[in-house]
Protein backbone atom coordinates (compact mmCIF):
# COMPACT_ATOMS: atom_id res chain seq x y z
CA UNK A 1 0.00 0.00 0.00
CA UNK A 2 1.41 3.37 -0.99
CA UNK A 3 1.84 5.89 1.83
CA UNK A 4 -0.07 8.90 0.48
CA UNK A 5 1.32 11.25 3.13
CA UNK A 6 4.82 10.63 1.72
CA UNK A 7 4.05 11.33 -1.92
CA UNK A 8 1.07 13.67 -1.99
CA UNK A 9 1.52 17.14 -3.48
CA UNK A 10 1.92 20.17 -1.23
CA UNK A 11 -0.53 23.05 -1.56
CA UNK A 12 2.16 24.94 -3.50
CA UNK A 13 2.46 22.05 -5.95
CA UNK A 14 -1.32 21.81 -6.38
CA UNK A 15 -1.37 25.57 -7.02
CA UNK A 16 1.48 25.19 -9.54
CA UNK A 17 -0.46 22.52 -11.45
CA UNK A 18 -3.61 24.67 -11.52
CA UNK A 19 -1.57 27.62 -12.82
CA UNK A 20 -0.42 25.61 -15.86
CA UNK A 21 -4.01 25.64 -17.20
CA UNK A 22 -4.46 29.42 -17.04
CA UNK A 23 -4.25 30.70 -20.59
CA UNK A 24 -2.52 33.88 -21.72
CA UNK A 25 -4.92 36.81 -21.39
CA UNK A 26 -7.32 35.01 -19.04
CA UNK A 27 -9.39 36.95 -16.50
CA UNK A 28 -9.09 35.01 -13.26
CA UNK A 29 -10.59 35.11 -9.77
CA UNK A 30 -8.80 33.22 -7.02
CA UNK A 31 -10.70 32.36 -3.83
CA UNK A 32 -9.29 33.60 -0.54
CA UNK A 33 -6.67 31.46 1.23
CA UNK A 34 -5.05 28.51 -0.54
CA UNK A 35 -6.31 29.37 -4.08
CA UNK A 36 -4.49 32.74 -3.87
CA UNK A 37 -1.21 30.76 -4.18
CA UNK A 38 -2.00 30.02 -7.84
CA UNK A 39 -0.93 33.57 -8.78
CA UNK A 40 2.62 32.83 -7.60
CA UNK A 41 3.06 30.16 -10.27
CA UNK A 42 1.82 32.00 -13.34
CA UNK A 43 3.49 30.45 -16.39
CA UNK A 44 6.23 32.64 -17.79
CA UNK A 45 5.28 34.39 -21.00
CA UNK A 46 1.58 34.33 -20.14
CA UNK A 47 -0.30 37.28 -18.69
CA UNK A 48 -3.34 36.62 -16.52
CA UNK A 49 -5.49 39.48 -15.23
CA UNK A 50 -6.63 38.90 -11.67
CA UNK A 51 -10.03 40.09 -10.45
CA UNK A 52 -10.98 40.63 -6.84
CA UNK A 53 -14.63 40.93 -5.77
CA UNK A 54 -14.10 44.16 -3.87
CA UNK A 55 -13.50 46.04 -7.09
CA UNK A 56 -10.04 45.72 -8.63
CA UNK A 57 -8.85 44.25 -11.94
CA UNK A 58 -5.17 43.57 -12.62
CA UNK A 59 -3.74 43.65 -9.14
CA UNK A 60 -0.33 42.26 -8.26
CA UNK A 61 1.58 40.81 -5.36
CA UNK A 62 1.48 42.03 -1.77
CA UNK A 63 3.56 45.15 -1.04
CA UNK A 64 6.58 45.02 1.24
CA UNK A 65 5.75 45.16 4.94
CA UNK A 66 5.28 48.76 6.00
CA UNK A 67 4.35 49.78 2.43
CA UNK A 68 0.68 48.73 2.72
CA UNK A 69 -2.12 51.12 1.83
CA UNK A 70 -5.12 49.57 3.60
CA UNK A 71 -7.56 51.15 1.16
CA UNK A 72 -5.99 48.84 -1.45
CA UNK A 73 -6.86 45.27 -0.45
CA UNK A 74 -8.16 42.05 -1.99
CA UNK A 75 -11.20 39.98 -1.04
CA UNK A 76 -9.14 38.28 1.68
CA UNK A 77 -8.55 41.77 3.18
CA UNK A 78 -4.85 41.50 2.39
CA UNK A 79 -2.87 44.47 1.05
CA UNK A 80 -2.17 44.31 -2.70
CA UNK A 81 -0.39 46.37 -5.35
CA UNK A 82 -1.59 47.47 -8.78
CA UNK A 83 -0.16 46.51 -12.15
CA UNK A 84 -0.16 48.88 -15.12
CA UNK A 85 -3.61 48.80 -16.65
CA UNK A 86 -5.44 48.18 -13.38
CA UNK A 87 -9.02 49.39 -12.89
CA UNK A 88 -11.33 50.11 -9.94
CA UNK A 89 -15.11 49.61 -9.97
CA UNK A 90 -17.95 49.32 -7.47
CA UNK A 91 -19.39 46.07 -6.15
CA UNK A 92 -22.33 45.81 -8.55
CA UNK A 93 -20.00 46.09 -11.56
CA UNK A 94 -17.63 43.63 -9.92
CA UNK A 95 -20.32 40.98 -9.62
CA UNK A 96 -21.63 41.79 -13.09
CA UNK A 97 -18.18 40.64 -14.23
CA UNK A 98 -18.69 37.47 -12.19
CA UNK A 99 -22.31 36.51 -12.94
CA UNK A 100 -22.25 37.94 -16.44
CA UNK A 101 -19.80 35.29 -17.60
CA UNK A 102 -16.92 37.69 -18.17
CA UNK A 103 -14.35 35.79 -16.09
CA UNK A 104 -12.51 32.93 -17.75
CA UNK A 105 -11.56 31.01 -14.63
CA UNK A 106 -12.48 30.94 -10.95
CA UNK A 107 -10.37 28.76 -8.67
CA UNK A 108 -11.81 27.94 -5.26
CA UNK A 109 -11.18 25.75 -2.24
CA UNK A 110 -13.58 22.97 -1.20
CA UNK A 111 -14.87 20.94 1.71
CA UNK A 112 -16.54 18.54 -0.73
CA UNK A 113 -16.99 18.22 -4.50
CA UNK A 114 -19.62 15.83 -5.84
CA UNK A 115 -19.38 13.85 -9.07
CA UNK A 116 -22.17 15.98 -10.58
CA UNK A 117 -20.14 19.16 -9.94
CA UNK A 118 -21.91 20.28 -6.77
CA UNK A 119 -19.59 22.22 -4.48
CA UNK A 120 -19.67 22.62 -0.68
CA UNK A 121 -17.13 25.15 0.55
CA UNK A 122 -18.85 27.80 2.68
CA UNK A 123 -20.36 26.27 5.79
CA UNK A 124 -19.68 23.41 8.13
CA UNK A 125 -23.14 24.02 9.57
CA UNK A 126 -21.65 25.17 12.90
CA UNK A 127 -20.91 28.58 14.46
CA UNK A 128 -21.36 31.88 12.63
CA UNK A 129 -22.24 31.35 8.95
CA UNK A 130 -20.36 33.46 6.38
CA UNK A 131 -20.67 33.14 2.60
CA UNK A 132 -18.90 36.12 1.02
CA UNK A 133 -18.73 35.89 -2.77
CA UNK A 134 -18.39 32.11 -3.11
CA UNK A 135 -21.99 31.48 -4.23
CA UNK A 136 -21.68 34.17 -6.90
CA UNK A 137 -18.28 33.04 -8.18
CA UNK A 138 -19.41 29.49 -8.92
CA UNK A 139 -22.07 30.76 -11.32
CA UNK A 140 -20.15 33.07 -13.56
CA UNK A 141 -16.74 31.97 -14.68
CA UNK A 142 -16.44 29.89 -17.85
CA UNK A 143 -14.35 27.37 -15.90
CA UNK A 144 -14.82 26.76 -12.16
CA UNK A 145 -11.90 24.80 -10.78
CA UNK A 146 -11.16 23.58 -7.29
CA UNK A 147 -7.79 23.12 -5.56
CA UNK A 148 -7.88 20.77 -2.59
CA UNK A 149 -6.30 17.95 -0.68
CA UNK A 150 -7.70 14.68 -2.01
CA UNK A 151 -8.93 13.66 1.45
CA UNK A 152 -9.81 15.41 4.72
CA UNK A 153 -7.43 15.53 7.69
CA UNK A 154 -9.23 12.43 8.98
CA UNK A 155 -8.68 10.66 5.66
CA UNK A 156 -12.26 10.87 4.39
CA UNK A 157 -12.79 11.51 0.67
CA UNK A 158 -13.42 15.13 -0.35
CA UNK A 159 -14.52 13.97 -3.79
CA UNK A 160 -17.86 12.36 -3.08
CA UNK A 161 -20.85 10.78 -4.78
CA UNK A 162 -23.10 13.40 -3.15
CA UNK A 163 -22.23 16.36 -0.92
CA UNK A 164 -23.39 16.00 2.67
CA UNK A 165 -22.36 19.53 3.68
CA UNK A 166 -24.32 22.73 2.81
CA UNK A 167 -23.97 23.48 -0.92
CA UNK A 168 -22.30 26.54 -2.38
CA UNK A 169 -23.56 25.76 -5.87
CA UNK A 170 -25.19 23.04 -7.93
CA UNK A 171 -23.37 21.38 -10.83
CA UNK A 172 -20.79 24.15 -11.08
CA UNK A 173 -17.31 22.62 -10.79
CA UNK A 174 -15.58 21.60 -14.03
CA UNK A 175 -12.11 20.48 -12.84
CA UNK A 176 -10.51 19.47 -9.53
CA UNK A 177 -6.78 19.67 -8.81
CA UNK A 178 -6.04 17.50 -5.78
CA UNK A 179 -2.95 16.40 -3.90
CA UNK A 180 -3.07 13.10 -5.85
CA UNK A 181 -4.79 13.71 -9.18
CA UNK A 182 -6.41 15.99 -11.75
CA UNK A 183 -10.04 15.12 -12.31
CA UNK A 184 -12.63 16.61 -14.69
CA UNK A 185 -16.35 16.56 -14.06
CA UNK A 186 -18.26 15.59 -17.16
CA UNK A 187 -21.90 14.50 -17.49
CA UNK A 188 -22.25 13.73 -13.80
CA UNK A 189 -19.01 11.74 -13.46
CA UNK A 190 -15.47 12.12 -12.22
CA UNK A 191 -13.16 11.61 -15.20
CA UNK A 192 -9.55 10.93 -14.21
CA UNK A 193 -7.09 12.93 -16.35
CA UNK A 194 -3.84 12.74 -14.37
CA UNK A 195 -2.63 10.90 -11.29
CA UNK A 196 0.63 10.63 -9.37
CA UNK A 197 2.53 7.80 -11.09
CA UNK A 198 3.29 6.13 -7.73
CA UNK A 199 -0.42 5.45 -7.07
CA UNK A 200 -2.47 2.78 -8.76
CA UNK A 201 -5.95 3.49 -10.07
CA UNK A 202 -7.35 1.13 -7.44
CA UNK A 203 -5.58 2.97 -4.62
CA UNK A 204 -6.88 6.31 -5.90
CA UNK A 205 -10.41 4.93 -6.24
CA UNK A 206 -10.25 3.71 -2.63
CA UNK A 207 -9.88 7.32 -1.37
CA UNK A 208 -12.43 8.80 -3.80
CA UNK A 209 -16.12 8.87 -2.92
CA UNK A 210 -17.53 8.60 -6.46
CA UNK A 211 -16.53 6.35 -9.34
CA UNK A 212 -13.43 7.48 -11.26
CA UNK A 213 -14.05 7.00 -14.97
CA UNK A 214 -11.16 6.61 -17.35
CA UNK A 215 -11.55 7.90 -20.89
CA UNK A 216 -8.42 7.41 -22.98
CA UNK A 217 -5.06 7.85 -21.33
CA UNK A 218 -4.45 8.90 -17.76
CA UNK A 219 -1.34 11.08 -17.79
CA UNK A 220 1.25 11.13 -15.03
CA UNK A 221 0.83 14.11 -12.69
CA UNK A 222 4.34 15.53 -12.62
CA UNK A 223 5.14 18.75 -10.74
CA UNK A 224 8.40 20.38 -9.72
CA UNK A 225 9.76 20.40 -6.18
CA UNK A 226 8.67 23.74 -4.73
CA UNK B 1 -27.04 74.37 -3.71
CA UNK B 2 -25.03 73.56 -0.59
CA UNK B 3 -25.32 70.10 1.00
CA UNK B 4 -22.22 70.57 3.10
CA UNK B 5 -22.43 70.07 6.81
CA UNK B 6 -20.11 71.53 9.48
CA UNK B 7 -19.43 68.34 11.41
CA UNK B 8 -20.00 64.58 11.50
CA UNK B 9 -22.11 65.07 14.64
CA UNK B 10 -24.42 67.50 12.81
CA UNK B 11 -24.62 65.17 9.80
CA UNK B 12 -25.80 62.12 11.78
CA UNK B 13 -28.07 63.97 14.25
CA UNK B 14 -31.14 63.04 12.16
CA UNK B 15 -30.72 59.24 12.56
CA UNK B 16 -33.40 57.97 14.96
CA UNK B 17 -33.79 54.71 16.91
CA UNK B 18 -35.07 51.87 14.76
CA UNK B 19 -33.63 53.22 11.50
CA UNK B 20 -32.22 51.03 8.72
CA UNK B 21 -28.70 52.23 7.99
CA UNK B 22 -26.43 51.18 5.14
CA UNK B 23 -22.74 51.59 5.94
CA UNK B 24 -20.20 51.55 3.10
CA UNK B 25 -16.89 49.74 3.11
CA UNK B 26 -15.40 46.30 2.67
CA UNK B 27 -13.38 45.11 5.62
CA UNK B 28 -11.24 48.08 6.62
CA UNK B 29 -11.38 49.76 3.20
CA UNK B 30 -13.92 52.53 2.58
CA UNK B 31 -15.70 52.53 5.92
CA UNK B 32 -16.84 55.99 7.13
CA UNK B 33 -15.23 55.68 10.56
CA UNK B 34 -15.82 59.28 11.69
CA UNK B 35 -19.53 59.14 10.76
CA UNK B 36 -19.92 55.81 12.59
CA UNK B 37 -18.18 57.17 15.66
CA UNK B 38 -20.36 60.28 15.57
CA UNK B 39 -23.41 58.00 15.52
CA UNK B 40 -22.02 56.12 18.53
CA UNK B 41 -21.56 59.48 20.34
CA UNK B 42 -25.13 60.48 19.53
CA UNK B 43 -26.49 57.06 20.42
CA UNK B 44 -29.27 55.20 18.62
CA UNK B 45 -30.91 51.87 19.41
CA UNK B 46 -32.51 49.02 17.54
CA UNK B 47 -30.81 49.82 14.24
CA UNK B 48 -30.83 47.50 11.23
CA UNK B 49 -27.39 47.78 9.64
CA UNK B 50 -26.46 46.74 6.11
CA UNK B 51 -22.72 46.26 5.54
CA UNK B 52 -20.61 43.60 3.85
CA UNK B 53 -19.11 42.54 7.18
CA UNK B 54 -19.86 42.64 10.90
CA UNK B 55 -17.02 44.82 12.09
CA UNK B 56 -13.51 44.07 13.27
CA UNK B 57 -11.90 44.82 16.61
CA UNK B 58 -13.20 47.62 18.83
CA UNK B 59 -13.82 50.49 16.42
CA UNK B 60 -16.34 51.40 13.71
CA UNK B 61 -19.19 48.95 13.14
CA UNK B 62 -17.78 46.51 15.74
CA UNK B 63 -18.00 49.29 18.35
CA UNK B 64 -21.60 50.06 17.32
CA UNK B 65 -22.45 46.38 17.84
CA UNK B 66 -20.58 46.28 21.14
CA UNK B 67 -22.62 49.31 22.30
CA UNK B 68 -25.79 47.27 21.54
CA UNK B 69 -27.00 49.75 18.95
CA UNK B 70 -27.67 47.09 16.29
CA UNK B 71 -30.56 44.62 16.51
CA UNK B 72 -30.24 43.21 12.98
CA UNK B 73 -27.36 42.92 10.54
CA UNK B 74 -27.65 42.21 6.83
CA UNK B 75 -24.26 41.15 5.47
CA UNK B 76 -22.32 38.56 3.45
CA UNK B 77 -19.35 37.80 5.68
CA UNK B 78 -19.69 38.37 9.45
CA UNK B 79 -16.18 37.14 10.15
CA UNK B 80 -12.96 39.08 10.59
CA UNK B 81 -9.68 38.92 12.48
CA UNK B 82 -11.47 40.01 15.66
CA UNK B 83 -15.23 39.50 15.29
CA UNK B 84 -15.95 39.20 19.04
CA UNK B 85 -18.58 41.95 19.27
CA UNK B 86 -20.81 40.33 16.66
CA UNK B 87 -20.02 36.69 17.40
CA UNK B 88 -20.85 36.91 21.12
CA UNK B 89 -24.19 38.62 20.49
CA UNK B 90 -25.09 36.32 17.62
CA UNK B 91 -24.39 33.15 19.60
CA UNK B 92 -26.39 34.61 22.54
CA UNK B 93 -29.32 35.32 20.20
CA UNK B 94 -29.08 39.07 20.84
CA UNK B 95 -28.57 40.13 17.22
CA UNK B 96 -30.40 38.90 14.13
CA UNK B 97 -28.38 38.00 11.03
CA UNK B 98 -29.60 37.98 7.43
CA UNK B 99 -26.79 36.35 5.46
CA UNK B 100 -26.70 37.36 1.78
CA UNK B 101 -24.20 36.28 -0.89
CA UNK B 102 -21.93 39.23 -1.63
CA UNK B 103 -22.93 39.76 -5.26
CA UNK B 104 -26.60 39.41 -4.37
CA UNK B 105 -26.14 41.95 -1.57
CA UNK B 106 -24.57 44.41 -4.03
CA UNK B 107 -27.28 43.87 -6.64
CA UNK B 108 -30.12 44.12 -4.10
CA UNK B 109 -28.74 47.49 -3.01
CA UNK B 110 -28.29 48.59 -6.63
CA UNK B 111 -31.86 47.47 -7.40
CA UNK B 112 -33.13 49.40 -4.38
CA UNK B 113 -31.48 52.53 -5.71
CA UNK B 114 -32.63 51.91 -9.27
CA UNK B 115 -36.32 51.27 -8.52
CA UNK B 116 -36.23 47.57 -9.46
CA UNK B 117 -38.26 45.67 -6.81
CA UNK B 118 -36.93 42.19 -7.66
CA UNK B 119 -34.59 40.38 -10.01
CA UNK B 120 -33.43 36.84 -10.78
CA UNK B 121 -29.90 35.59 -10.16
CA UNK B 122 -28.22 32.19 -10.54
CA UNK B 123 -26.45 32.78 -7.23
CA UNK B 124 -27.56 30.53 -4.34
CA UNK B 125 -29.84 28.34 -6.50
CA UNK B 126 -30.13 24.93 -4.86
CA UNK B 127 -28.55 26.09 -1.59
CA UNK B 128 -29.82 26.83 1.92
CA UNK B 129 -29.73 30.58 1.18
CA UNK B 130 -32.38 30.19 -1.53
CA UNK B 131 -34.90 28.50 0.78
CA UNK B 132 -38.36 30.06 0.55
CA UNK B 133 -37.49 32.24 -2.44
CA UNK B 134 -39.30 31.96 -5.77
CA UNK B 135 -37.36 30.20 -8.55
CA UNK B 136 -37.77 30.94 -12.24
CA UNK B 137 -36.43 29.17 -15.32
CA UNK B 138 -34.99 31.25 -18.12
CA UNK B 139 -33.47 29.71 -21.26
CA UNK B 140 -33.28 26.33 -19.53
CA UNK B 141 -31.47 27.49 -16.40
CA UNK B 142 -32.86 28.08 -12.90
CA UNK B 143 -32.59 31.40 -11.11
CA UNK B 144 -33.56 32.66 -7.66
CA UNK B 145 -35.73 35.73 -7.18
CA UNK B 146 -34.20 38.35 -4.91
CA UNK B 147 -35.75 41.60 -3.69
CA UNK B 148 -34.43 45.11 -3.59
CA UNK B 149 -32.81 46.48 -0.47
CA UNK B 150 -33.39 50.06 0.61
CA UNK B 151 -32.49 52.03 3.70
CA UNK B 152 -33.49 55.12 5.62
CA UNK B 153 -29.89 56.32 5.78
CA UNK B 154 -26.53 55.55 4.19
CA UNK B 155 -23.19 56.45 5.73
CA UNK B 156 -20.47 56.49 3.07
CA UNK B 157 -16.89 57.61 2.59
CA UNK B 158 -15.49 59.36 -0.46
CA UNK B 159 -12.27 61.08 -1.41
CA UNK B 160 -13.26 64.35 -3.11
CA UNK B 161 -16.66 65.90 -2.71
CA UNK B 162 -18.33 69.17 -3.60
CA UNK B 163 -21.32 71.03 -2.08
CA UNK B 164 -23.56 69.57 -4.83
CA UNK B 165 -22.82 66.09 -3.40
CA UNK B 166 -20.68 64.93 -6.32
CA UNK B 167 -18.04 62.45 -5.18
CA UNK B 168 -14.97 60.45 -6.11
CA UNK B 169 -13.45 57.51 -4.24
CA UNK B 170 -9.96 56.42 -3.31
CA UNK B 171 -8.48 53.13 -4.61
CA UNK B 172 -10.53 50.06 -3.63
CA UNK B 173 -12.41 52.07 -0.97
CA UNK B 174 -15.18 52.52 -3.57
CA UNK B 175 -16.72 49.02 -3.12
CA UNK B 176 -20.32 49.33 -1.79
CA UNK B 177 -20.27 53.11 -1.28
CA UNK B 178 -21.68 54.30 -4.66
CA UNK B 179 -24.48 51.68 -4.50
CA UNK B 180 -25.51 52.64 -0.98
CA UNK B 181 -25.63 56.33 -1.96
CA UNK B 182 -28.38 55.38 -4.41
CA UNK B 183 -30.39 53.11 -2.13
CA UNK B 184 -30.95 55.28 0.93
CA UNK B 185 -33.61 57.91 1.45
CA UNK B 186 -30.97 60.14 3.08
CA UNK B 187 -27.29 59.65 2.24
CA UNK B 188 -24.61 61.17 4.45
CA UNK B 189 -21.11 61.27 3.00
CA UNK B 190 -17.77 62.06 4.56
CA UNK B 191 -15.04 63.12 2.15
CA UNK B 192 -11.37 63.74 2.68
CA UNK B 193 -11.51 67.01 0.78
CA UNK B 194 -14.49 69.21 0.09
CA UNK B 195 -13.87 71.36 -3.00
CA UNK B 196 -16.05 74.12 -4.48
CA UNK B 197 -18.59 73.18 -7.16
CA UNK B 198 -16.57 72.87 -10.35
CA UNK B 199 -13.59 71.56 -8.39
CA UNK B 200 -14.16 67.99 -9.58
CA UNK B 201 -13.83 67.30 -13.30
CA UNK B 202 -17.36 66.13 -14.27
CA UNK B 203 -15.77 63.26 -16.22
CA UNK B 204 -14.22 61.98 -12.98
CA UNK B 205 -17.39 62.07 -10.84
CA UNK B 206 -18.30 58.54 -9.68
CA UNK B 207 -21.35 59.36 -7.54
CA UNK B 208 -23.44 62.22 -8.98
CA UNK B 209 -24.72 64.60 -6.30
CA UNK B 210 -28.38 63.65 -6.82
CA UNK B 211 -27.70 60.54 -4.71
CA UNK B 212 -26.20 62.46 -1.78
CA UNK B 213 -28.09 64.55 0.80
CA UNK B 214 -25.41 65.75 3.12
CA UNK B 215 -21.63 65.95 2.87
CA UNK B 216 -19.01 66.67 5.49
CA UNK B 217 -15.26 67.15 5.14
CA UNK B 218 -13.14 64.91 7.37
CA UNK B 219 -9.53 65.68 6.49
CA UNK B 220 -7.05 62.87 7.31
CA UNK B 221 -9.79 60.29 7.97
CA UNK B 222 -9.10 57.29 10.17
CA UNK B 223 -8.82 53.87 8.57
CA UNK B 224 -10.30 50.82 10.30
CA UNK B 225 -7.41 48.45 9.54
CA UNK B 226 -4.86 51.00 10.77
CA UNK B 227 -6.88 51.61 13.97
CA UNK B 228 -7.11 47.88 14.62
CA UNK B 229 -3.37 47.40 14.13
CA UNK B 230 -2.86 50.11 16.75
CA UNK B 231 -5.27 48.30 19.10
CA UNK B 232 -7.63 51.30 19.15
CA UNK B 233 -10.88 51.18 21.12
CA UNK B 234 -13.82 53.56 20.57
CA UNK B 235 -15.13 55.39 22.48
Amino acid sequence: MTDFAEIKLSNAQIAWRAAQDIEDGAYVNLGIGFPEMVAQYQVEGREAIYHTENGVLNFGAAPAEGEEDWDLINAGKKAITLKDGAAFFHHADSFAMVRGGHLDVAILGAFQVAQNGDLANWSTGKGVPAVGGAMDLVHGAKRVAVVTDHVTKKGDPKLVAECTMPLTGVGCVTRVYTSLAVIDIEDGHFVLREKLPQISLEELQAVTGGELKVQGTVADLIVPTL
Amino acid sequence: MDKSCASAAEAVACIPDGATVMIGGFGGSGGPIELIHALIDKGAKNLTVINNNAGNGDVGLAAMIREDMVSKLICSFPKSKDPRAFTERYLDGKIELELVPQGTLAERIRAGGAGIPAFYTPTSYGTDLAKGKPVGEFDGRSYVQERWLKADFALVKGELGDPMGNMTYRLAARNFNPLMCMAARHTIAQVTKLVPAGGIDPEQVITPGIFVNSIVEIANPQQEEVLNREGAVYP
